[in-house]
């Protein structure tokens, strides 16, 4: 029988605020352990949460680049568990009533685009951090918990079952984590943490409606880990299934170094987390005004830029995509456009030499001032220097910031051109080579090179071979 | 009608991780039962077209700027710990028990 694979996603995304959700402390990464905490965060008795404005803020603003519906009337409730990294033995969650419902990313895949439907979106705390004495959580005898990260406001982002292999979850979450790279609403740094991943995963026959016994995979660290780690788990599964076995419910954990997903332990049900609303907290109640201020202040989103900069500027896709992806580029790309209108050539110059030398010197993408690169494209159309001294000169200007016409008059690298300039070299070159100048009119055109060659030395490679060669041919035949 | 609840008296325990002597799970079934019976006859009452109440107050809830406060220094953050190790909470092992929730 063939079998086709479900997965739906649950993300989790700290929003880049200053200081947590429900208290002052710090959310800055990597402190000392233990320092950026508080009676609130640490679960004290007697201590009261209030709301960061800018937390509230920014679940709107990543709700709304998602396209999901944003509640005016949202709850926060208790989900009740234990567990170390929680201090309180309760996360300060939505589960009634979440920040807004609904939503869909599109994204293309396969030059087909596809469209991914979102449950919800809600808002809820971070948990502390976990140090396990062992490799791993499994084989540890002891952990030890740092609480910085406790109370940072975390974004809950869930899909519809709508991906149907890893490369596809992949593929999602780079859109996904551009997307709200846009918006500004998280950093998405997934080595930080800032940007995690868990995965429902089933198998079902083909055409079925029906869902199958999903597994729930966890730890996968990176975008890589999540394709590799839902491809291992759909194989697992579609074997169990095809010798007659069936699948349970259970939680996985990715295990990077075997590239093996191995069960953890059984799931409770929903009904175990005992929720009911946060009685310290009052319902969350948004103005439409504000919620229509953010959503006009909503940056464009990387799809509509990469077909606005394919429309606009005549872009080839790949070209788009590269302005979208690294944004600093694109940015850059569209202040030179504003005075060089030869688009696809600029694009060229940006993504190729510009780009290279801005890695070799190890600078940003903005690092040249906008109207050097335009001095240098308008020398190089104008004739006034050939395209190798071109490429040499924008290193040059990437490394010091120097202008292009200033470096050509200090190193005389203006063009040789003109019959005036050339004549003397090439006179030169055809006098003291006989024997070339016979080979080729014995018919070697190897033998041109050569002569094209020795100009372009005498003219320290400041002359335009093609302008070299009319005038060899044309000189030769006199 | 008397319903035994000292099952679900037990199950609430392990979620919370409590250990009670036969005798609590005794008088705390005993006192489960009489708090479902009140919350039964509340549930009597006609409630139709009443949006569920979850807080009596009715204001928005207060706000504060985006502006990092002053913590508690190590010393008052680890005070209460039961074990530490340097300058982190020590707890005891933990897979294969417990529910990490998200």
């Amino acid at each position: 029988m063939e079998y086709e694979v479900v997965i739906g996603l649950e993300i989790h995304l700290e929003l880049q605020t200053q200081s947590k959700l429900f208290c002052s402390c710090s959310t800055s990464f990597g402190k000392e352990p233990n320092t950026n905490c508080c009676p609130v965060c640490l679960g004290l008795p007697g201590s009261l949460p209030v709301f960061n404005r800018k937390a509230i803020e920014l679940a709107v603003t990543a709700a709304l680049a998602l396209n999901s519906s944003v509640q005016l009337n949202s709850r926060f409730d208790r989900k009740n568990y234990h567990y170390p990294d929680l201090p309180k033995a309760y996360q300060v969650s939505q589960y009634e009533k979440p920040i807004a419902l609904g939503g869909c990313l599109e994204l293309e895949i396969d030059d087909q685009v596809k469209k991914v439907n979102l449950e919800r979106v809600h808002l809820e705390e971070e948990a502390g951090k976990l140090i396990h004495s062992g490799d791993s959580i499994i084989g540890s005898d002891y952990s030890k918990v740092d609480y910085n990260r406790a109370g940072i406001p975390l974004l809950e982002i869930v899909t519809k079952p709508d991906l149907c292999s890893g490369h596809e979850a992949r593929l999602f979450l780079e859109e996904l984590r551009m997307l709200l790279l846009y918006s500004g609403a998280s950093d998405c740094k997934m080595e930080e943490g800032s940007l995690r991943c868990d995965a429902n995963i089933s198998l079902r026959p083909m055409g079925s409606k029906q869902l199958g016994t999903k597994a729930e995979v966890k730890n996968m660290n990176s975008f890589k880990a999540v394709e590799m780690a839902l491809n291992y788990e759909a194989e697992r599964q579609r074997q169990i299934l095809i010798s007659g076995g069936s699948v349970i419910q259970q939680t996985c954990h990715w295990d990077e170094e075997e590239k093996v997903t191995v069960p953890l332990r059984s799931k409770e049900g929903s009904s175990d987390y005992r929720y009911f609303p946060e009685p310290d907290l009052l319902p969350l109640l948004l103005e439409e005004k504000e919620v229509n201020i953010i959503k006009s202040v909503l940056p464009e989103s990387p799809m509509d830029r990469r077909l606005r900069f394919q429309k606009e500027y005549g872009l080839a896709k790949s070209e788009a995509s590269l302005f979208t992806s690294n944004r600093p580029l694109g940015e850059y790309f569209e202040i030179v456009a504003l005075k060089y209108k030869d688009y696809s050539n600029l694009a060229r110059w940006i993504q190729g030499d510009y780009l290279y030398q801005l890695r070799e010197a190890g600078k940003s993408e903005s690092a040249l001032e906008p109207d050097k690169l335009v001095e240098l494209l308008n020398l190089l159309d104008n004739g006034d220097i050939n395209r190798p001294v071109a490429k040499e000169l924008l290193a040059e200007m990437v490394r010091s910031g120097e202008s292009p016409s200033r470096l050509v008059n200090e190193k005389g690298l203006k063009q040789i051109s003109g019959h005036d300039m050339l004549l003397p070299l090439v006179e030169k070159v055809i006098n003291e080579n006989p024997d070339a100048v016979n080979n080729y009119l014995g018919g070697k055109e190897k033998a041109l090179k050569f002569l094209i060659g020795q100009v372009m030395a005498l003219s320290g490679g400041r002359a335009d071979p093609g302008e070299v060669k009319k005038m060899l041919i044309s000189k030769i035949a006199e | 009608m008397a319903i035994d609840f000292r099952k679900d008296v037990e199950h609430v325990a392990k979620l919370a991780r409590l250990e009670l002597t036969k005798t609590e799970k005794e008088t705390m079934a005993g006192q489960l039962s009489d708090i479902l019976d009140t919350a039964r006859r509340i549930q009597e009452l006609d409630t139709e077209g009443i949006e569920p109440t979850s807080h009596v107050i009715d204001f928005p809830a207060t706000m504060r700027e985006d502006e990092v406060g002053a913590s508690l220094p190590l010393n008052r953050v680890l005070q209460n710990a039961p074990k530490r190790d340097n300058d982190f909470f020590r707890v005891p092992r933990i897979a294969k028990s417990g529910n990490d929730g998200q």
